[in-house]
């Protein structure tokens, strides 16, 4: 159980008389790549939303590293240890992409009021880190020459780039994506497949919403699969894809 | 117990008074999500088109009974508003459809500026007199007293709130409104104009805000540019109250502040101790707003506004 | 607007060249305007003040993209606050309590010294002006905080309400205890007192001020340090939108939930905002007071809050050069024309037809409509860094870059 990055279970959530999730449980270890698949409206991105704090479940339990957390509000899920992109990218428009980097970094620097207005030594130094730490991010996920670029300006495929660089900023311990490769191509899929690889590489673990069904299979260490707000499904990719269940859900609509 | 009913019938007109302003911000913001900023100061546009009507009565047919001239002061106020409110809506409002909130609403401001700006030039700046139309003779009610003018505007409120919600309900264009206020595009898709539905919307609320005008300046006995402003706010503070889009809560929305307003201003100094007086009375109807929007944002009757993605 | 820019990070040598070119013609402007009269100067030093408080509120819907529209209540807070602690008002308030309560009477003269029955208190200003600011600041939190989870529009109402509500106060804080004197004011406000020196000018003097022998008019004297609280007010703003904080404001103004994700508390960012723009019309609003030497509720009605969010807005919001902008035209403008355009009117028709203060309104509301149709990001808004996506190798992008600048 140590070796549990994030341990949820028990999550139900009802949105006046819909039932959007029912008992839904997932556990990942550490330094793992997790998918979450299933056909839309399953509930995926309403699982995210109440992990990442943005809903209130109606019950649940939460462990992130070993440590019980509260996902009352996104903020403090973002202190503990989770940080999340967006399947319709929410990029800072009119901030340059180094910046919407550096804001990533917010939530582990202090400098407030005074270090803004008088830029003292610790303050200066601080932002001069911040502002390091955002360019090798950039490099990291490979768009450290649109830095100086308005976030609005970049194309789709770097725009996704930047969202992840920015979450990743946050120290997370666990980096949960939504749809990252949505609207992509081939080509722009695989580099991504590279990105992802590289971030487990540096040992933060991945949890990941997608619907390209061969993406998930060549990429996820573990998969679970929800169907109307129920976990159907729970293995590695292998096991997954011949689980008549999961084909039934997805009428065969393996990409 | 007769100050109680006084200040109950007092609410009473007052909010029809508001009712028949919400009515105007709250349609324009079921379809537009748009806060008509200058709603108030077509109200006040009302009143002086009404009161130039009676002057020319005056000097044209002398010794008309009041009640006709002030038909026909209403009658007539209601084209020139509609004007107004149409005309603002295709120079002002039409090309901020889609912009981000801050351009429509300071669009909105500057269209409040200007129309008082109007005012201020063609009628000056000093507040004018509204002739005495109806008997000022009171009538007795349970020990509390109201005058013709304000039984007359409680009646025009009714039957103007009753045409309207027929209108609404039971005509072609009524369903095309209802149509745009839940989903525009897709009431395009569907056949309706929602250019023209927005329009109507538009002349609708104007109409409602010349009777509104007309009526104030019958009951205050003056009227001045700024006479639309304050009662503008409270009434928009009215329809969130209601529950903002929802005309069924424009109308109660309104006629609760009033009554609200009234008590309130009867009691504050009771209730404070003398702290606060009747003076306050003013600020009723924003703490009521800040009180619904944090207690129960969708208003008394829920609210209804366009889905715009 | 192509000579002057204030661009620091991308044109140094030419954003310090404007600024030092602006600051000399500002540091001369007085001794020039001087010899037409002290009324050039008033208008400068009105327009300083509106200045400030374009400035302020930049921050709260220009950095933090919150739209306030009863700003001017902190301007209010400001300027009653140095009513009440730096003229006789005080002793009115006294009596007014004694006469409510025997007890609290004793027991302020007990804190405050038996003077205070017939003089009031009178603060200095070394003590007024961060009195402002914090009583300000704190307004600023108890008004922002009920407003914290509105959108936009209702956001904007709610704020409305707010500064009607404190307006409505200030009017009627009369009675049982005297907090404002009501609809007519407190008079006989202090001057700003500096190491000795009064800016209203000694008594006799016709309001000139004697700087180690050297006399300048009252206008003049006060012009300077509404300067320098102006030259302040910029750099603290300015360093404020380039910092970890103004990021994050510019990040809730962008994308509240994004900004959540990211870990920024926005509760707490939002009150920031709220309370820093707040302090800096409390600063301002105590200047006011000083200044005019008396405060009525007359100067802070919706039209002012009105007044100085079109000078952020119109100037190019979030961008300070254009607030400054904006506050000069908004605020200078009107004054001129109607020095300029009365007179002409009387000239060529014989009569006045618009007068000044119609004509003022008149401009702001032709302002306001055409330029959020034509130019909604202001007249003067940030330059943007980088519009067009350029070739894909570092080659390319640097020959554009050559071609470009």
């Amino acid at each position: 159980m140590s070796e549990m990055m994030l341990n949820i279970a028990g999550v139900n959530k009802r949105f006046g008389g819909l039932q959007a999730l029912t008992d839904v449980r997932i556990q990942i270890a550490k330094g793992q790549i997790y998918g979450l698949i299933g056909p839309n409206g399953a509930g995926k991105t309403t699982f995210f939303n109440v992990i990442t704090g943005l809903y209130q479940p109606d019950t649940g339990t939460f462990e992130l590293d070993g440590k019980a957390y509260s996902p009352s509000a996104p903020h403090k899920v973002a202190q503990a240890g989770i940080a999340r992109t967006f399947q319709n990218i929410r990029l800072f428009g009119e901030m340059t992409a180094l910046e919407n980097v550096m804001v990533g970094r917010h939530v582990r620097t202090r400098q407030g009021v005074f270090g803004a207005i008088f830029r003292h030594g610790a303050a200066r130094r601080e932002e001069a880190a911040i502002r390091a730490r955002a360019q090798e991010l950039l490099d990291f996920v490979g768009i450290g020459q649109f830095g100086n670029r308005t976030a609005r300006y970049l194309s789709y495929g770097d725009q996704r780039r930047l969202e992840i660089a920015r979450a990743l900023a946050t120290e997370p311990r666990l980096l949960a994506l939504d749809e990252p490769a949505a609207g992509m191509n081939a080509t722009e899929k695989l580099a991504l497949r590279e990105l992802l690889v590289k971030i487990k590489d540096a040992g933060i673990t991945i949890l990941l919403i997608e619907h390209d069904v061969k993406l998930m299979m060549g990429l996820c260490d573990r998969i679970s699969v929800l169907e109307y707000g129920k976990l159907i499904a729970e293995g590695v990719p292998a096991e997954i894809q011949k689980n008549q269940a999961v084909i039934e859900a997805y009428l065969g609509g393996a990409h | 117990m007769e100050t109680f009913i006084q200040q109950v019938l007092n609410g009473l007109v007052m909010g029809s008074m508001y009712a028949l302003i919400a009515l105007g911000y709250t349609m324009v913001y079921g379809v537009l999500n748009l806060i008509n900023f200058a709603h108030g100061d077509v109200l006040m546009i009302g009143a002086m088109v009404g009161l130039s009507i009676l002057h020319m009565l005056e000097s044209a047919f002398p010794g008309l009974p009041g009640g006709v001239q002030l038909a026909v002061a209403i009658v007539g106020a209601i084209p020139v508003t509609m004007l107004v409110n149409i005309l603002i809506e295709r120079v002002a409002y039409r090309r901020l459809r889609n912009a981000p909130r801050l351009a429509p609403l300071i669009t909105a401001i500057g269209v409040s500026i200007l129309l008082k700006t109007f005012a201020m030039m063609i009628w000056g700046r000093s507040p004018l007199p509204f002739p005495q139309l109806l008997s000022s003779d009171p009538i007795m009610i349970g020990g509390a007293v109201i005058s013709q003018t304000q039984v007359l505007l409680i009646v025009l409120a009714v039957v103007c709130m009753f045409a309207l919600a027929m209108l609404v309900e039971k005509t072609r264009i009524g369903r095309a409104m209802r149509a745009v206020a839940e989903n525009p595009r897709v009431a395009g898709l569907m056949g309706v104009d929602s250019n023209r539905v927005i329009v109507t919307t538009f002349a609708l609320g104007a109409a409602l805000a010349a009777v509104a005008g007309v009526m104030w300046g019958a009951n205050y006995a003056s009227i001045q540019f700024e006479t639309g402003t304050l009662p503008g706010m409270k009434a928009f503070c009215a329809a969130v109250l209601g529950g903002i889009g929802n005309i069924y809560g424009a109308m109660i929305g309104g006629i609760v502040l009033g009554i609200i307003e009234s008590l309130g201003a009867g009691y504050i100094g009771e209730i404070t101790g003398g702290f606060l007086g009747s003076q306050y009375q003013d600020i009723f109807a924003f703490v009521v707003l800040i009180l619904v929007l944090t207690v129960r944002p969708s208003g008394i009757m829920g609210e209804r506004v366009a889905d715009r993605a | 607007m192509a000579l002057l820019t204030f661009d620091t990070a991308h044109k140094p040598r030419q954003s310090y060249a404007s600024m030092a070119v602006l600051l000399a013609v500002m540091l001369v402007f007085p001794f020039v305007a001087s010899q037409f009269g002290n009324s050039w100067v008033r208008i400068i030093d009105m327009a300083l003040l509106y200045i400030m408080l374009a400035l302020g509120l930049n921050i709260v819907v220009g950095f933090a993209g919150l739209l306030d529209l009863g700003y001017i209540a902190f301007f209010a807070v400001g300027a009653y606050l140095t009513g009440l602690l730096a003229s006789p008002q005080f002793a009115a308030l006294l009596e007014s309590v004694v006469n409510y309560s025997p007890a609290m009477g004793d027991a302020l003269v007990a804190l405050f010294g038996e003077s205070i029955r017939t003089e009031g208190i009178h603060l200095s200003v070394w003590a007024i002006v961060p009195l402002a600011a914090l009583v300000a600041a704190l307004f600023g939190a108890l008004l922002g905080a009920p407003t914290l989870k509105l959108r936009g529009d209702y956001l904007a109402i709610v704020t409305l309400g707010f500064g009607e509500i404190i307006r409505i106060f200030m009017n009627n804080l009369n009675d049982p205890i005297n907090f404002t004197n009501g609809p007519q004011g407190i008079n006989l406000i202090d001057p700003i007192r500096i190491f000795g020196v009064s800016l209203a000018g000694e008594a006799g003097s016709k309001a000139t001020v004697f700087i180690g022998g050297v006399g300048i008019p009252s206008v003049n004297a006060y012009y300077f340090l509404f300067l320098l609280l102006c030259i302040v007010t910029i750099f603290m703003t300015s360093r404020l939108q380039h910092s970890r904080l103004g990021r994050a404001w510019v990040a809730i103004r962008e994308d509240e939930i994004a900004a959540k994700a990211m870990g920024i508390n926005t509760r707490n960012v939002k009150l920031l905002a709220f309370s820093m723009g707040a302090s800096f019309g409390g600063v301002a609003g105590a200047m006011f007071a000083a200044f005019q030497g008396f405060v009525s509720p007359e100067s802070f009605s919706l039209t002012e809050s009105i007044a100085v969010l079109a000078m952020v807005v119109l100037g190019g919001i979030g961008h300070i050069p254009g607030v400054v902008m904006g506050g000069v035209l908004l605020a200078a403008l009107p004054e001129v024309l109607r020095h300029v355009v009365e007179p002409a009117q009387q000239a060529l028709f014989g009569k006045v037809i618009i007068e000044a203060e119609v004509l003022r309104q008149l401009l702001y509301g032709l302002a306001m409509v055409l330029i959020m149709l034509n130019r909604p990001a202001g007249l003067w808004p940030s330059p943007i860094k980088e519009d067009r996506p350029v070739a894909a190798t570092d080659k390319d992008e640097k020959e554009e870059e050559a071609v470009a600048s």
